[in-house]
């Protein structure tokens, strides 16, 4: 029955789209022949729709930042973050500029100078002086945005890590674990061969150095400390982003693929910043209306890169916290060696 | 070619007039047709999408109408949502965009344009379409396989779109999305070569290079790009069969999957990526620059102007083009790779923003003191404008690399790409249609319905895109089968709900165009020979009577270029480019 209304619906539809362009046809038809493009009535109609709908979308975007300001995340909280920071502030001041510049043009010059019978075009086809112009500038500040892009860049994925701690991040179907490397600082070798019980990273246990590893399900980060984060995949190519820090790396079977940051702000400095108590009043007033129940603050490592079907649930929780507290946490921990002996 | 046609006077059959036709204008027509039906199966699955990501969990009949087993209850599963993105994506970058806008513009305009009986080739130009028309029909199969169609992205990256056991959609329905791209890649070459021969030999007699309307440059360009980019495609589709079916390891490496342990080592998913994105960068241009060329002409015309600074804007077509194969690393910053490489990416990719700028400049700059008509054709190109210049900006973002590791895979990405190529894309595309309809089908359509479609379209198109920015500033992934796995996500059910809103009624208002299309086919008004006044050559053919050949007479020979409008000294507002120069006339 649903299926014969829905049906019927559509036939009506097109059957009164129909009946309408007749009509529109016939009084067209009575108005007299055209042979013209368009009339002097479209071309006023048109064109103030363009200046309506297109400045009122470009203010619309002016205004979209008060509106939808909050929902984007907060500014990063790790050091070379900050670096990107204002890059990225650089960027949007000239996009911004360049759009509202070029888009009021479009818009104002498509409704001023509307067709009018009688109005004849100005026959300019060309002019060297102002086409050198508007190459040069962009070329002039595009140089800029590339050497402070670059040099950004550089700064982030190629800094000094002789103090940094390593761990690993391993990825599969459809969740992370994590790897300390104890207190030598360095991983002990795996192989995808290895895995078995237990060991489900594949840590290789004949390699002295990942007896002090420690494997566990959650991300602890000590502020101020460089992390060098060691990524692995056991199966498919996953993402390991971290939002909040200006992290991302994707995570690749076959190859080992790093990224080394520092956090500049712990857990409880987050939920204790009034921005971010703003933010989770927002989110958890949200929640309520769904029924959920309200959650604080946490920082979070989630997969963004397609990987299967539980993709968009796959995360593993990220802490950050002072080295006393780390220090705590660790010594809770097992050891791989206590691990597998006690297995 | 200034033989007079022979087929005119051939007896034609059903078969060989509209199935197996030769002429150019037919197998427009056909590939036209193809794609929008290919395009309606596309714009549905988006309403499907956005309709999970915006009422997740909730139930649909229409979904289960649709959907069936994957939609139980009418709540959609996980595995169908990444298909029906997947297919999405496909579709309308290939199918739509590049069969759909390519096939039918650059068969139809290319002979007509440059004076030409037809093609070099019009049995490889009816080849091409079969090959359209069947990859087409294996796309649409594979949406009925048992384990769902291919679901790893439009991108397919290894190991996931390599190994059945990653995803159901990695089984049967892959093989058949390599298989169908396969033939395509075969009608995007077979049409490729047919465009660019056309283009360089076949040109009337004074239709120099740079008297060629910018429509035939950007298609050259386009062409060009496709056939040096396409074969790419192909071996990294062939050796993904290979590790799909014969057990090498190309692209496998060091996997346990679903606790079986795999024997490959030594591949390189990264491999894959690079191949992809050897084609998947140009393509992007092989979408655009197609739009862009028929912007050109629209926008000059409508303007009753001379498109403004001809030579820059050839000039920044081959720039663009030349620039597009030299990029393609910025959709990998995140693989691991060596960043002085990333570095490179950056600065090409960059690079590309400054004839991007041109050609928006000279775009206003032709607008300026013109004598705009507004058809709808001038109204999508107006839309082009401003897409493209609304998402081109916001790839300053994403291709700068140290920017692009917070955004990168998030739906800001969705949101760029979708305005730049795809929205521009298919406003181009629209322009075309509008423009071109008469040349086609003899008859006029119906403007008032125009209007209402490009605002509707217009207006749904940045409800839509517009706010995915901010969504993908929140750090939503894209491809995420829904936002409520994470607190931090909460807070964005509103604008996702708007999003939909805005693609529902984007996807309504395409019913204005169908419907106009094809009411116009049977009860168009008339279509006059010149309904543009437009200087180029394919309206000097006869309306009515469409022959294969295209002139009944000689084809005319060439005296200027096509932008003479509103040039002073001249009768009316525009000069055909068969009008010899007066005396003392300068040629622009």
């Amino acid at each position: 029955m649903t299926t014969f209304l829905n049906f019927l619906i559509i036939v009506l539809t097109i059957i009164g789209i129909v009946q309408i362009v007749r009509i529109i046809e016939i009084a067209a038809k009575l108005k007299g022949p055209q042979d013209k493009i368009t009339t002097d009535q479209d071309n006023r109609y048109n064109a103030l729709a363009m200046l309506i709908v297109g400045l009122g979308f470009t203010a619309f975007v002016a205004y979209s930042f008060k509106l939808w300001g909050h929902l984007v995340l907060p500014d990063p909280v790790s050091v070379h973050g900050e670096g990107i920071k204002m890059l990225w502030d650089t960027t949007m001041i000239l996009i911004l500029v360049t759009f509202f510049i070029t888009q009021t043009l479009l818009f104002v010059f498509a409704y001023k100078y509307r067709g009018r019978e009688g109005n004849t075009a100005l026959f300019q086809t060309h002019n060297n002086k102002l086409e050198l112009l508007w190459t040069s500038v962009p070329a002039f500040v595009l140089t800029g945005l590339i050497l402070f892009g670059l040099s950004t860049w550089n700064k982030t994925m190629v800094p000094d890590t002789t103090n940094a701690k390593v761990m690993e991040v391993y990825a599969q179907q459809f969740n992370w674990t994590a790897r300390y490397a104890g207190d030598d600082n360095q991983l002990g070798k795996a192989h995808y061969t290895l895995i078995g019980g237990i060991n489900t990273l594949g840590v290789d246990e004949r390699d002295t150095l990942s007896h002090d590893d420690v494997v566990v399900r959650e991300i602890h980060l000590v502020k101020d400390q460089q992390v060098l984060m060691k990524f692995r995949s056991q199966d498919v190519i996953h993402s390991a982003y971290l939002p909040h820090f200006n992290v991302q790396m994707n995570c690749v079977p076959g190859m080992s693929t790093q990224f080394a940051f520092t956090p500049t702000k712990t857990t409880k400095e987050m939920r204790e910043d009034p921005e971010m108590i703003e933010r989770m009043k927002f989110i958890n007033e949200a929640r309520a209306k769904k029924g959920e129940e309200a959650v604080e603050f946490d920082y979070v490592l989630l997969c963004n890169k397609i990987c299967g079907s539980a993709h968009y649930n796959m995360q593993i929780k990220v802490i950050v916290e002072t080295q006393e507290e780390f220090d705590v946490w660790m010594a809770e921990q097992d050891t791989f060696k206590t691990l597998v002996s006690a297995q | 070619m200034s033989d007079h046609n022979e087929h005119h006077h051939h007896e034609e059959t059903f078969i060989s007039k509209y199935v197996f036709s030769t002429d150019h204008k037919m197998i427009a027509k056909q590939f036209l047709i193809t794609a929008m039906v290919m395009g309606v199966i596309a714009i549905l699955m988006s309403v499907f999408f956005r309709m999970q990501l915006a009422w997740p969990a909730e139930g649909y009949p229409i979904l289960e109408t649709f959907l069936g087993k994957w939609a139980p209850d009418g709540v959609m599963d996980p595995n169908i949502y990444l298909a029906l993105v997947t297919i999405h994506g496909t579709i309308m970058v290939f199918f739509v965009l590049t069969g759909g806008l390519s096939g039918t513009f650059f068969n139809l305009l290319i002979p007509l344009q440059i004076g030409a009986r037809d093609m070099a080739s019009g049995f490889l130009n009816m080849l091409s379409y079969w090959f359209f028309f069947v990859s087409s029909v294996v796309m649409v199969i594979s949406l009925f396989v048992t384990s769902g169609p291919a679901a790893a992205g439009w991108t397919i990256y290894p190991p996931l779109s390599a190994l059945p056991q990653a995803m159901p959609g990695s089984g049967l329905g892959m093989t058949l999305w390599l298989v169908s791209m396969s033939l395509f890649i075969v009608s995007a070459l077979l049409g490729g070569l047919n465009y660019i021969v056309t283009i360089l030999n076949l040109r009337t007699e004074g239709m120099s290079m740079t008297r060629m309307p910018l429509t035939m440059w950007a298609f050259l360009v386009t062409a060009i790009l496709g056939v040096l980019s396409f074969p790419v495609l192909l071996s990294a589709a062939l050796l993904l069969i290979f590790d799909r079916g014969f057990g090498t390891a190309f692209y496998l490496s060091d996997i346990m999957i679903q606790g079986e342990m795999l024997t490959q080592t030594g591949g390189s998913p990264i491999l894959f990526q690079h191949l992809f994105w050897f084609l998947g960068h140009p393509e992007v241009y092989i979408v655009l620059l197609p739009a862009l060329g028929i912007t050109s002409e629209v926008v000059s015309t409508s303007s009753r102007k001379p498109i403004f600074g001809y030579r820059a804007m050839v000039g920044s077509i081959l720039a663009i083009g030349f620039l597009s194969f030299i990029v393609w690393g910025h959709h990998m910053f995140m693989t691991g790779m060596n960043p002085f490489l990333g570095s490179v990416f950056t600065f090409t990719t960059l690079l590309i923003a400054i004839p991007s700028a041109v050609k928006v400049f000279n775009y206003l700059t032709t607008l300026w003191k013109g004598n705009i008509q507004f058809t709808p054709a001038m109204l999508f190109s107006i839309g082009l404008v401003s897409t493209f210049i609304s998402g081109g900006l916001t790839g300053l973002i994403l291709g700068d690399s140290a920017l692009d590791i917070n955004v990168h895979d998030t739906y800001f990405v969705v949101a760029h790409f979708h305005i730049v190529m795809g929205l521009s894309a298919i406003f181009g595309m629209f322009a075309g249609i509008y423009h071109w309809f008469p040349k086609m089908y003899g008859k006029m359509m119906n403007k008032n319905l125009g209007y209402v479609h490009f605002w509707l379209t217009f207006i749904s198109a940045y409800g839509v895109f517009y706010p995915m920015h901010f969504i993908g500033l929140a750090g939503v992934p894209r491809r995420y089968y829904s936002n409520t796995a994470f607190p931090m996500f909460d807070g964005l059910v509103e604008i996702n709900e708007l999003v939909t809103v805005f693609a529902i009624l984007g996807a309504v208002a395409q019913i204005f165009f169908f419907f106009n299309f094809f009411y116009s086919i049977y009860r168009g008004k008339d279509a006059p020979q010149n309904p543009w006044r437009s200087n180029t050559l394919e309206w000097t053919t006869p309306t009515h009577d469409r022959i294969h050949g295209n002139w009944p007479g000689e084809i005319p020979s060439v005296h200027r270029w096509a932008y003479d409008y509103s040039k002073p000294g001249a009768d009316e507002d525009f000069i055909s480019q068969v009008v010899p120069l007066k005396d003392g006339e300068e040629e622009h």
